[in-house]
């Protein structure tokens, strides 16, 4: 986080394959993202939808998928929290958030990336954080039913 | 506030991230932690920076609200602001927190399906 990218590292008990379906089938995305994709991910293209947390329904949601190396290398850009339909996000740099896979003797070792935070203007770091802290109380009472 | 309002409440500020992603900059952030109200000349001492070096990164650092300066006699002396960091810091921390959620909504999604099967 020092450096103005954010890693992060999990290790998931499940086949890379099955990691693999998971992070690109549009479908599987959108059940543990939270969010209905309109098409699948295709290098190259943008692939927009909506996202399904209660009371964010009107929200939309837009990567633009940039690699896609089967079952090593999933990459897109994304505006985080580019949430207010009354901005227009994209004269701003995205980010880009990569998912690399690994296999290991348990399953799968996953890291994920996102920077280029650096290009994020200071005014929406501080509309986002604002936002957030009412957004995400709703978010883990989701993910609490979820597993439970 | 709404989100709106506070979208159009401000302008598009230098960006900070850019302002520290430089390693003299870094450095003289890292100087101006430490040291109490440098000069330029104090700052320039040791680095092998013209002056001129200095100012136009200090000018910069400025724009983005990382640094004051006050006038002292003939001298111009800086300070760090550390309000902007701590936003950023918050920032991450923020995104980061998301991550850990969807990633565990991930990791739950696949080990459980797996079980299933």
């Amino acid at each position: 986080m020092s450096d103005n990218r954010i890693e992060k590292r999990i290790a998931l008990k499940a086949p890379i394959s099955r990691v693999w379906r998971a992070l690109t089938n549009h479908d599987e995305f959108g059940q543990w993202f939270g969010c209905q994709l309109e098409g699948p991910f295709v290098v190259g293209t943008t692939v927009r939808g909506k996202i399904t947390a209660p009371g964010y329904e009107h929200l939309p949601w837009a990567v633009d998928v940039k690699q896609m190396e089967p079952e090593r290398l999933f990459a897109f850009t994304w505006h985080p929290g580019a949430v207010d339909p009354a901005v227009d996000y994209s004269t701003e740099t995205p980010t880009l958030v990569e998912f690399r896979l690994e296999s290991t003797p348990d399953g799968t070792l996953l890291r994920v990336t996102e920077s280029g935070f650096e290009n994020i203007p200071a005014n929406r770091r501080l509309e986002a954080f604002r936002m957030d802290e009412e957004g995400w109380i709703e978010q883990l009472a989701n993910i609490a039913r979820h597993v439970d | 506030m709404s989100t709106s309002a506070l979208a159009h409440g401000f302008f598009v500020q230098a960006p900070l991230f850019a302002a520290l992603g430089n390693p003299t900059r870094l450095s003289l952030v890292d100087r101006l932690c430490r040291e109490s109200w440098p000069s330029i000349s104090k700052l320039a001492q040791g680095t092998g920076l013209t002056r001129q070096a200095v100012t136009k990164h200090l000018q910069i650092l400025e724009r983005a609200g990382l640094v004051r300066r006050v006038r002292q006699g003939r001298e111009t002396l800086f300070e760090l602001d550390a309000a902007p960091i701590e936003t950023m810091t918050q920032y991450l921390g923020l995104v980061s927190g998301q991550w850990d959620k969807k990633l565990s909504n991930l990791k739950n999604f696949v080990e459980q399906q797996r079980a299933e099967n």
